[in-house]
């Protein structure tokens, strides 16, 4: 047997030693290729391999009232998120979840679209879970990997539907908004929620606060098992809160008495500073409802509801201002000197008034007879207005009324505000009527008709001065910012004192309004506004109804200015003035420390108990 | 004491490094467990695994017992058993554990076990009883028909199944056996050489270098080699660089990453990648000394894939360091250098056949699989002898160590 001779075999072994060396010094050298030469690297790809950044999300700005009561804060809410991963393994991970929530094939796209924007930051699949779905996950947490589920602040309104129009609501920021850097910086990305519309979008970048990073070690399967603390850990830092000048209860108040089947709104300020007590648009909405996105069915029904309660009215609703203008004629006659408070009109309201070849009727055709400026205003005397529109003329018209804004915003905080609708100057007329404005265009304009609308806003602001000494703030919502000029009409005390002597006899006994404003403590005072707009110039539906007014106690200056509109309302002394004298009412009573009254107008009192004691004792008698 | 160890042991060198390997991989198993989350799986596999190491304690005392003509007898009857088997395998098999898409096991109740192991063992068997009654070297390609077609069977059987890890063993058992009989390593070679003509023929220019080197060396050999022979193994090389393609596109999308993977673990690092990254990871961060026994953060944070099995060797690297996988890696030289010994000592042929058979089946095991935890080699589901957690695996190599001792000493 020569092949096993002892020669041949101790040659082979010897070849079968060089193999053994051959191969396992080959594993030698690779491993201390990689771990001694190449170790530093690895340790460092080991530690990003269980080292994840996750955000620490920040809790929005509480947002308080005039009185330090919250109209909105937060409360612990739930986020499902999943990590970054290949597109075929997110996809399936999608559909596992899906079992347990919904995900709309538009969201699974917008992740999609993310994952391949953003690569690899965690996706937020659901920013505001609901604990049915967390509990459900966090049972089959081994079949999840790559999910986790973190605690989110989650926003509440506290009063809901009574505040939701200054409120706005909060939502998602979507992909488009950040594309078109409307929320700008690596201060925002996906899965955060932001302030969509009202002082949630006004006031974003206050109240958001700085996304926090914390690392934490997490497993292969996407199971956080540490904290890492102390490792680059940065807490961010929550929103700034924000102060109001609402008054969250009157707010409330006035979604209790806004009959519900109206549609409307309610603008309150305070005359001392211009500051924003109240305003209401109705329908409302309640905020809570968009919190961690908002459910298909009540967008859809939010969205085709003809009442559009998303709509502001009170900051962008466009209405014919009517009667409640005649102030402002008046303010602006007075400022230029072109009317004494005492003096008549030459020309006497018969029911109508000719000029320029044809009849400008008053809305009374009885007449009112010489009326002076107060008298005019307490009966709305449109024959009176046209003779104090003539003598101002159509240009210095145009000119002073777009010098106290009525063409403008006010400027309120508040993100969507409409502009004005007034004539800029003469050639208004030319430009969209097609031809040259005739002098004659001053008497519609004197009596807040023609071509203006103004919002509710708007006219408050205007009343504002009239509350004051002439001078208008803008109307401010929140505390402490300064939001402009404001204008100022140039009125003397006796001016100031004759316009509320009209709008008090507008209150007073005798007075369209008198029983739907006169309050036991406090003195009403102002304007009616019918306003006619298509339908109602067609008979098809009444015309708007106006109330713009302000209160205080007896002889002292007006503590708030209320306007009220409610669309198709018909008469302003009967719909909207009780209204505003309600809001007035609650929230003089509450200033001045008077137990509120739930029958408070004169009409109210009338309808339960019959004439009041203090309506006696003011007036002497009855009439 | 130590006298009672040394009758038990028969060849004490060698049995006390694979004591101590398989208590090193009971260890490290244990380890392996230990993680943050730990799972049913691997937590209490270092127990099952000590169970089993008993198992193969009582049966290595047994078959170191068993007289050399049982085991020559038994050679026959256990391959053709051993085909059997796998071709039941095939049929009624089933997966395990963290190899779930195979069939390897055959489900017995309380256990089950994988018939390819037997069949390593039985083959060698029978492969050594065929080769050691040749009076000559098998040193023609006709000689070799016969070894091949024995080795061929149960190898075609196992890569059904499918293991390549195995497979592979089977053709390192061959080559090594064939050396040890005295075929001449250029026969080896030139056999070897369409394998080689498959990869290289990915680059035409290269291949056909290739090829003229081939057909050169034939030449100068040509006094070795019936024409025919040559003839044929240039035809082989031809086919092997024209099937390149085909082959390459009926290849499995798994077993093409696999490759394109150990080309750039980085083309694919969550999917493919992910095993050789995590792994390379592992024993990267693990540097010169190691994050400590039990203590290594990427298998306690399950980074590592089958980090009790096929991928221990990454936690060996892991939690002990360069240090550690150095006298790992010394120690396993050891026991093939050591089978070597042996070989070269006895004078019977069928002894020192087996001796090389089961050489060349460890020897592809521990170095593709470390080499595979290290990037060396494509990953192949194969595990390493006396470490990796597998009950079958672990009996069947002591059984196999019995073996050797048994034939290495009986004189």
């Amino acid at each position: 047997m020569r092949t096993y001779h002892p020669l041949e075999r101790l040659s082979r072994a010897k070849g079968m030693n060089a193999i053994v060396a051959v191969f396992m010094g080959m594993l030698i050298v690779a491993f201390f290729r990689v771990q001694v030469v190449g170790s530093d690297s690895w340790e460092l790809r080991s530690e990003s391999n269980r080292l994840r950044q996750l955000p620490i999300p920040a809790p929005r700005g509480t947002v308080y009232d005039r009185n330090g009561l919250i109209l909105a804060d937060n409360v612990p809410g739930y986020a499902i998120t999943v990590l970054p991963a290949p597109r075929d393994s997110l996809l399936r991970t999608l559909a596992h979840l899906s079992e347990y929530m919904d995900i709309s094939g538009e969201r699974r796209e917008r992740l999609i679209a993310y994952l391949d924007r953003y690569g690899n930051q965690p996706l937020v699949v659901d920013a505001d879970a609901d604990f049915a779905v967390v509990s459900a996950l966090e049972e089959r947490r081994s079949e999840f990997p790559g999910v986790y589920i973190e605690m989110r602040p989650r926003r509440r309104y506290l009063v809901g539907a009574a505040a939701g129009h200054v409120m706005g609501y909060v939502g998602e920021v979507t992909g488009d908004e950040l594309e078109s850097g409307e929320f700008r910086g690596d201060r925002y990305e996906q899965g955060m929620v932001v302030g969509k519309t009202g002082l949630e979008r006004e006031y974003e970048e206050r109240l958001q606060g700085y996304q926090g990073l914390r690392y934490v070690e997490m497993d292969a399967r996407g199971r956080i098992v540490g904290d890492f603390g102390s490792f680059h850990t940065n807490p961010g830092a929550p929103g700034a809160e924000l102060r109001v000048n609402i008054d969250m209860e009157l707010q409330q108040w006035i979604h209790r008495i806004f009959p519900d089947s109206m549609i409307g709104a309610v603008v309150a300020l305070d005359p001392a500073d211009g500051s924003v007590l109240a305003l209401y648009s109705a329908p409302s909405f309640d905020p809570n409802d968009f919190v961690g996105g908002i459910d298909a069915n009540t967008w859809r029904a939010l969205n085709t509801d003809e009442r559009k309660p998303l709509y502001n009215r009170a900051v962008m609703g466009l209405y014919p201002p009517a009667s409640t203008w005649k102030l402002a004629t008046a303010g602006i006659a007075l400022d230029q000197g072109v009317v004494d408070p005492d003096e008549e009109m030459p020309i006497p309201c018969t029911g109508s008034m000719w000029y320029g070849n044809r009849s400008w009727r008053c809305w009374n055709p009885q007449g009112h007879g010489y009326n002076n400026l107060a008298e005019a205003i307490g009966n709305s005397c449109d024959v009176y207005f046209y003779q104090i529109g003539l003598r101002i003329g159509l240009e210095q018209m145009l000119e002073r009324a777009n010098d106290i804004g009525f063409s403008r915003q006010c400027g309120i905080d508040l993100p969507q505000e409409s502009k004005g609708d007034f004539p800029a100057d003469k050639s208004y007329w030319s430009r969209v009527w097609g031809y040259t404005a005739q002098e004659g265009e001053v008497l519609n304009l004197a009596i807040g008709q023609g071509p203006n609308s103004q919002t509710p806003l708007k006219m408050a602001q205007f009343y504002v001065a009239l509350a004051r000494d002439g001078s208008a703030p803008p109307p401010t919502i929140a505390e402490g910012v300064t939001l402009g000029e404001g204008w100022k009409l140039n009125l003397r005390p006796e001016h100031i004192e004759a316009l509320r002597e009209g709008l008090r006899s507008v209150t007073a006994p005798g007075g369209t309004a008198h029983f739907g404003t006169t309050l036991e403590h406090w003195d009403v005072m102002g304007k009616t506004g019918t306003g006619e707009h298509r339908l109602s110039q067609a008979g098809l539906a009444p015309p708007h109804a106006w109330f713009a007014g302000m209160a205080g106690p007896f002889g002292g200056d007006p503590e708030i200015v209320v306007v009220v509109v409610v669309e198709y309302g018909a008469s302003g002394s009967r719909t909207a003035a009780p209204i505003m004298a309600k809001t007035a009412d609650f929230y003089l009573r509450k200033k001045h420390g008077i137990p509120l009254d739930t029958i408070q107008t004169l009409s109210e009192h009338l309808q339960t108990r019959g004439w009041p004691r203090w309506y006696r004792e003011r007036y002497g008698s009855l009439p | 004491m130590i006298r009672l160890f040394e009758r038990w042991a028969v060849d004490p060198a060698l049995i006390l490094t694979i004591l101590g390997l398989s208590l090193f991989g009971t260890a490290m198993i244990y380890s392996a467990g230990q993680v943050h989350v730990p799972n049913p799986v691997t937590h209490g596999a270092w127990l099952r695994q000590a169970r089993w190491f008993a198992i193969a304690l009582v049966a290595f005392t047994l078959v170191s017992r068993v007289p050399v003509r049982w085991i020559e007898w038994v050679a026959v009857p256990s391959y053709v058993l051993s085909l059997v088997l796998l071709s039941v395998t095939l049929i009624i098999g089933t997966g395990a554990g963290t190899a779930a898409g195979v069939k390897s096991w055959i489900d017995l109740g309380p256990v089950s076990f994988q018939p390819a192991e037997l069949a390593k063992i039985s083959t060698v068997l029978v492969l050594a009883r065929l080769l050691s009654q040749r009076l000559d070297p098998p040193d023609s390609l006709r000689d070799m028909l016969v070894p091949s077609v024995l080795v061929g069977l149960p190898l075609g059987l196992v890569i059904l199944q499918p293991d390549l890890g195995t497979a592979m063993a089977f053709v390192g058992m061959l080559l090594a056996m064939l050396f040890w009989a005295g075929t001449p390593v250029v026969l080896l070679l030139l056999v070897a050489s369409p394998v080689v003509g498959l990869v290289l023929s990915f680059d035409t220019a290269v291949w056909s270098w290739y090829i003229v080197g081939v057909v050169g060396f034939l030449y100068l050999y040509r006094y070795r080699l019936f024409l025919v022979e040559s003839v044929g193994i240039v035809i082989a090389n031809f086919a092997a660089g024209t099937i390149a393609r085909p082959l390459w596109n009926s290849l499995a999308e798994y077993q093409q990453n696999r490759i394109l993977v150990f080309l750039d673990p980085d083309v694919d690092p969550r999917g493919a990648g992910y095993q050789i990254i995590q792994s390379l990871v592992a024993i990267g961060s693990g540097g010169l000394r190691g994050k400590g026994f039990t203590l290594g953060p990427q298998k306690r944070f399950d980074f590592l894939p089958e980090q009790h099995t096929d991928f221990i060797f990454s936690v060996i690297g892991e939690e002990l360091g360069f240090l550690g996988t150095v006298v790992t890696i010394v120690g396993f030289a050891y026991l093939l250098l050591r089978l070597v010994r042996m070989a070269q000592d006895t004078g019977d042929a069928f002894a020192g056949l087996i001796l090389l058979g089961i050489f060349g089946a460890w020897l592809v095991h521990i170095f593709v699989n470390i080499g595979m935890t290290v990037g060396v080699v494509p990953i192949t589901g194969i595990p390493l002898p006396f470490i990796s957690y597998g009950g079958t695996f672990l009996l069947m190599s002591w059984v196999a160590a019995a073996i050797a001792v048994r034939v290495a000493h009986e004189r």
